[in-house]
């Protein structure tokens, strides 16, 4: 039993907390999330240069950590931070090339020359790659893709995309450059910061990556670690928004005594701390188990997002509650971690799609 | 991070097990099971196994008879003891009054007691609370007054635990009455049998007689029995409060339970269908399942920490007040999945031996009254609320 972190990896944290509390305090922070691609590509870079992104991967795929906990504590410094940027896309589309041995495309990808951002969500699909309709088509030369995709990460200003799409084998994952032909992109910024796209393909070419048909459990496998990532960003925001709660509740004086005073707010705030504690706890869980058997760490990874569900809607109302007016303002840092926390909820599907997820993975196990 | 636990901690599990597999009578394990109580002969037994095999005292030092087990190893074995329905280790006279003793007491002191709390010769019960002195423990007025060789102790002693099997008790009593509250208390060892002790059953809501009162009026108390020095005995008593941490969270307990109630929920039907797969039995049961998933790794951290050195203070309050919180769900879904079978009151089921035919299936019998009497977890080793108020006052620093 060891819970640390280990050396490495504190080092990797070490750095990239020093650099992000340099290179992108809060107010360089909050002009590039709500600003034209509403993220730095510059940073990126910057980032990629410190192995942000290379420790996403393993060595195998030309990384030099890709283990759900390297992962883990690198979502958790980008959240810290409230960086913006399609990291959680550029996760998920590097495992896809990495499970296909696509070791050129993630040589760039890992120096941060090249940014690919994933498209799998349609308007009908609701986390479910099941009712996925983009169509995918041989042809003579290649693939031709159709369909639409929506809320793509910086879909607008990155590289290309990896996207999902059917073809007659099923489903299978494709590489598309951002200015192929028949593409269309209508880019938006996001509430808590960035910006992701509605995409359209209408016979737009693309490059097979992996088998066809075969995508199924490479996708899922990815959306896994994606939710680990999830999981450890929350708990770092979470962590965050207590420290500046806390803050606040020494300092801010009403009725002649700090509010800490109040046994409504200590009460409370204990309460979040120790959902705090919990969510930790989920999201180690869900690393340690994913190399675990499919069934055990999908069911690790839906317990962890049920949980940072749950205690991240909590932590944020909390925190803007205890903070009374001044919560309620753009100018204090702790309103935008509160968004995040809630808008990290949305993402690859809220607290009770996990719940329901658990529950059903639950009944596939008994009756196998 | 690695939260495998090591070879030769599996070896330990292995070692618990079997020793369960071949120690542990069935006669106790089918009264836990069917939520009988067990009476003092059945406690008293166990605990004799225990100590034949030197398990018993298993946080005490290895030199008074204790097994020189790490927080994990120990961790392990109360969860597999649970795991295997064995009875809990009564924590009276192990973790309570024995460790206080370890810290506190004098040589003679220990060479009296110890060797009787592992051989079973007492059985000891704490008096700490008061009518006027639940929460506010430092509130309490039961006086010692010194009387040559003894203290002469007048009061009334509430919610003593099995005090109804106890010869001895170990009791906070008020020394004085000037400056600070906490600064006048005491800690003083009673027989039981001295004149002028009176105990009284308090009933439950539940039906079941587990707590008492005790009157003590003109009790004479060797001065010898007082631990450590008067006027101290507060912080004795807290270091009591904070000793025993690795079960607090009941985390094996808990397992065990949980582990009934899905299989109630895979078997029990509801409108034709197993409850497991009505959905809103089948989203708390989740919740309820991710919670004490979540809480094993918590419980873990905390140990792991503790282990290292570190006094986790306010965790070990999250422990307590989730930890109960579970086992409250598990008692209330348990009741819910009962259905009607949860009303009828048949408390001769509850005793063992009892051969009669339950009303409905045998699990539904004492789950109401596991329910209601469950409801003391988050009251009692320090209300959750009082925890909230360790936490706040461990983070908040004010």
């Amino acid at each position: 039993m060891d819970f640390s972190l280990g050396e490495d990896r504190q080092m990797l944290v070490d750095s990239l907390r020093r650099f992000l509390a340099d290179k992108y305090p809060f107010a360089t922070r909050t002009a590039a999330a709500f600003d034209g691609t509403g993220w730095s590509r510059d940073l990126w870079g910057q980032m990629a240069e410190l192995g942000a992104v290379g420790a996403l991967f393993d060595e195998s795929a030309g990384g030099f950590g890709g283990s759900p906990f390297d992962v883990g504590v690198v979502f958790a410094e980008l959240g810290r931070a409230l960086v913006t940027g399609p990291w959680l896309a550029t996760l998920q589309a590097g495992h896809v090339l990495a499970a296909a041995r696509r070791s050129d495309d993630l040589a760039t990808l890992i120096a941060g020359e090249r940014v690919i951002s994933y498209a799998e969500e349609e308007a009908d699909t609701w986390f479910d790659p099941a009712a996925i309709t983009t169509k995918a088509t041989a042809t003579g030369e290649g693939w031709l893709l159709d369909g639409a995709k929506t809320v793509v990460s910086c879909a607008g200003s990155v590289d290309q995309l990896l996207v999902v799409a059917r073809g007659d084998a099923g489903l299978s994952t494709f590489l598309v450059e951002r200015d192929a032909p028949g593409m269309t992109v209508r880019d938006y910024l996001l509430v808590d910061g960035g910006s992701a796209g509605d995409v359209t393909f209408a016979a737009t070419p693309a490059v097979l990556v992996g088998e066809a048909g075969g995508a199924g459990p490479v996708i899922e496998a990815a959306r896994a670690l994606a939710l680990v990532a999830l999981s450890w960003e929350a708990v770092a925001v979470m962590d965050v928004l207590r420290d500046q709660t806390l803050d606040y509740l020494r300092t801010r004086k009403q009725f002649g005594i700090v509010i800490g005073k109040f046994q409504a707010l200590q009460h409370r705030m204990a309460t979040i701390a120790l959902e705090i504690e919990q969510s930790r706890s989920a999201a180690i869980n869900a690393a340690d188990l994913f190399s675990s058997d499919r069934m055990t760490r999908e069911r690790a990874v839906s317990a962890a997002k049920t949980t940072i569900g749950k205690a991240g809607s909590l932590a944020a109302e909390e925190a803007i509650q205890m903070h009374g007016g001044i919560g309620m303002t753009w100018e204090l840092a702790m309103s935008h971690y509160a968004k995040r926390l809630i808008m990290i909820g949305h993402e690859l599907g809220d607290e009770d799609h996990h719940l329901a997820r658990y529950i059903a993975l639950g009944q596939e196990l008994v009756s196998a | 991070m690695d939260l495998k636990f090591t070879p030769a901690e599996e070896a330990f599990r292995a070692e618990v097990r079997a020793f369960l597999a071949e120690k542990l009578p069935v006669q106790l394990t089918d009264k836990i099971r069917k939520g009988q109580h067990l009476t003092k002969a059945d406690m008293e037994q166990w605990h004799a196994i225990l100590n034949a095999r030197g398990w018993l005292a298993n946080h005490w030092p290895v030199e008074w008879g204790g097994t020189g087990w790490t927080v994990i190893e120990r961790f392990i074995f109360e969860t597999e003891t649970a795991l295997a329905n064995a009875p809990r280790i009564l924590p009276f006279g192990l973790s309570m009054i024995g460790p206080v003793l370890l810290k506190y007491g004098s040589e003679e002191q220990k060479k009296q007691w110890l060797p009787r709390i592992l051989d079973g010769s007492d059985w000891w019960c704490q008096g700490y609370s008061e009518p006027g002195a639940g929460s506010d423990l430092a509130s309490l007025k039961t006086s010692a007054v010194r009387d040559g060789d003894h203290y002469v102790v007048n009061g009334q002693k509430t919610w003593t635990t099995l005090a109804q099997f106890a010869n001895m008790m170990f009791c906070l009593v008020r020394t004085s009455t000037e400056g600070k509250r906490q600064e006048g208390i005491s800690f003083l060892l009673i027989d039981m049998a001295t004149p002028g002790i009176e105990v009284r059953p308090i009933k439950l809501l539940s039906g079941d007689h587990e707590v008492n009162e005790v009157f003590l009026t003109g009790v004479r108390v060797p001065v010898a029995n007082l631990v450590g020095e008067e006027n101290k005995g507060w912080t004795y008593a807290k270091y009591l409060l904070t000793y025993e941490r690795t079960n607090i969270a009941g985390v094996g307990a808990s397992m065990a339970a949980l582990g009934e109630l899905k299989e109630i929920a895979r078997t029990q039907k509801r409108g034709g269908k197993p409850l497991a797969e009505d959905p809103q039995f089948a989203a708390r049961l989740a919740r309820l399942e991710i919670e004490l998933e979540n809480m094993k790794t918590t419980n873990m951290r905390v140990l792991a920490a503790a282990g290292a050195g570190a006094a986790p203070v306010a965790e070990s309050s999250m422990l307590k007040i989730r930890g109960t919180e579970i086992r409250q769900t598990i008692d209330d879904l348990t009741r819910r999945a009962a259905g009607t079978y949860a009303r009828p009151w048949v408390p001769e089921s509850f005793e063992g031996g009892w051969n009669g035919e339950p009303v409905g299936p045998e699990w539904a019998g004492p789950v109401a009254t596991q329910y209601f009497n469950d409801r003391k977890l988050s009251i009692f080793g320090g209300s959750n609320e009082v925890q909230r108020e360790i936490i706040t006052k461990a983070i908040l620093e004010l």
